[in-house]
């Protein structure tokens, strides 16, 4: 992430995302949902991408989720698994797992929401494995 | 596009430098431009309609405009990243069908290696995406989101690091005979396989080069094209499409180049088994496996069996591909493939390949892009080219 993408990111999170990101520095996950179709979906913008609602609400998000794909990052900062995760409410986001060697990690693993903090404070949402997903490298859904 | 006039390739032109020093961006447009102009038998003050994307200098076309005193009265700046070049291709012809133009001139150049300015996908800034905020914290780029797309396409379908590896084969295979190729070594299977893993599955060997350089394509009508001395080139169809992350509803081994396809083989009227040449946006090795399937050369998730064994090596394989070598042997301009996936299918349906290379006979050919990540939102283009 190059210093002008991060400051670009840091005034953004003060628009209409800011509820998104208070949720995430108390350490909770929160995802929008539409009130006239139902979805529930990511990233967060004020309306609906499925039917352009405006009516949009944010709900708890379980935190609980599945590997849909990752990758390794050696020259990454920061999170060295970046990772595509399915949350158990539907949509999948882009993260990163944390917590593993990342030889363990396979697509299919069971995983749940932690949080760090970048450098400039924001915490983020990346995933771990819940512990009965580590052990055999099998998927277990 | 099946309009008795229709649009043809006029003019190619690939520029040969892989690190452009002491050449100015401008200077690297306006060489290509001049390049392809020759190549067609026309000048600069032929042209009345100009294409270029984000990696031309300034806004939209009226720099490059100025700078080599183009008289315009049709100009597209569409931006798709690497793919850009093949959709350009696809609005001048309608453009010259239409009656808005005659001579449509499309530039792809860049001096990122030379003057050290590298801006990651596609050489854009996007840091005012509203994606940016909650995924650039996770990722350092096109590395890694291939990465992610690679290990989903393996998961799903059993593709091997070893079918990955022979894209790279036989595309090193094309490459030793090109003078002007960065990487002109052939490589076997296990070499690729070797060399250090970069963002899981994918391996260095599996990644395109970063090369300056640049190409230009011409495009007229037909009764100009047919004034001139050099083969007559139709754009037979062409289709583009947009896909990405769709709310969190996605599948990223679905590339746009399934719409962008279907939409080029019903204009041109044939299917992918009459294609006989194929220049596949070669990023990463996965790309190509992934358009492979999308475009209908193979059943999706069979383009790990399809690639192997040098099945995409011109006179061995039953599909040529990237006989130039290939965004991962010879360039890759700007981070931007599209325009030299166009250069190289022109000069296989002209018969003007390397001999070593050229697909005997040659006369329905395919170019195809995808510009931006397959794990995020990607423009893909495809045009198909015939010969008369």
């Amino acid at each position: 992430m190059s210093e002008q993408n991060a400051a670009a990111a840091s005034r953004n999170r003060r628009g209409d995302s800011g509820e998104y990101w208070q949720a995430l520095s108390e350490r909770r996950l929160i995802i929008p949902q539409c009130l006239s179709c139902g979805e529930t979906y990511f990233y967060p913008r004020p309306f609906c991408p499925f039917c352009m609602s405006d009516d949009i609400a944010w709900v708890s998000a379980s935190g609980k989720g599945t590997v849909y794909s990752f990758t390794t990052s050696a020259r990454a900062p920061q999170f060295k698994v970046p990772a595509m995760v399915t949350l158990d409410e539907g949509p999948t986001l882009m993260t990163a797992i944390e917590g593993i060697d990342p030889a363990s990690v396979f697509i299919g693993q069971k995983v749940e929401v932690v949080f760090a903090e970048l450098a400039d404070g924001t915490v983020v949402p990346v995933f771990a494995p819940v512990a009965a997903s580590v052990a055999d490298g099998k998927s277990v859904d | 596009m099946n309009s008795s006039n229709g649009a043809y390739v006029a003019g190619i032109y690939e520029h040969p430098t892989r690190k452009a020093d002491g050449i100015s961006l401008a200077q690297l447009h306006a060489d290509v431009a001049k390049g392809a102009l020759a190549d067609a038998g026309l000048s600069l003050s032929d042209v009345d309609a100009y294409f270029c994307a984000a990696d031309a200098p300034g806004i939209g076309a009226m720099t490059m405009a100025q700078y080599m005193g183009l008289k315009l009265r049709y100009s597209d700046s569409t931006e798709t990243g690497g793919s850009s070049y093949l959709v350009h291709v696809r609005h001048a012809a309608q453009a010259i069908i239409d009656g808005k133009c005659d001579v449509a001139l499309i530039t792809c150049a860049d001096n990122q290696v030379a003057s050290g300015k590298f801006l990651g996908l596609g050489g854009v800034s996007w840091r005012e995406a509203p994606e940016v905020q909650y995924e650039d914290c996770f990722h350092t780029g096109p590395l890694a989101l291939y990465g992610l797309v690679a290990q989903r396409h393996m998961h799903e379908f059993g593709t091997t690091p070893e079918q990955l590896a022979w894209v790279k084969v036989a595309a090193s295979h094309h490459a030793q005979y090109n003078p002007h190729a960065l990487l002109p070594k052939v490589v076997s299977v296990e070499e690729v396989m070797a060399s250090p893993i970069v963002a899981a599955p994918l391996r260095r060997m599996d990644c395109c080069v970063m090369s300056d350089g640049g190409g230009a394509v011409v495009l007229t009508r037909r009764d100009i094209a047919k004034s001139l001395k050099r083969p007559l080139v139709k754009v037979r169809g062409a289709g583009e499409a947009i896909k990405h992350s769709n709310g969190g509803k996605l599948d990223i081994t679905l590339s746009a180049g399934r719409e962008s396809g279907a939409q080029a083989f019903a204009e041109a009227g044939v299917c992918a088994s009459d294609i006989q040449y194929a220049s596949l946006y070669d990023s990463f090795t996965i790309t190509v496996i992934v358009q492979l399937e999308d475009l209908g050369f193979c059943e999706k998730g069979r383009g790990g069996q399809f690639v192997a064994d040098g099945n995409l090596i011109s006179g061995s394989g039953s599909l040529a591909v990237n006989t130039d070598g290939g965004g991962l042997c010879n360039n890759h301009p700007g981070n931007r493939g599209g325009i030299t996936k166009m250069l190289e299918a022109v000069r296989q349906v002209r018969g003007e390949a390397h001999p070593r290379v050229q697909v005997p006979d040659c006369e329905l050919v395919l170019a195809h892009g995808t510009g931006g990540s397959l794990a995020g939102y990607h423009g893909a283009a495809t045009v198909i080219l015939g010969r008369e």
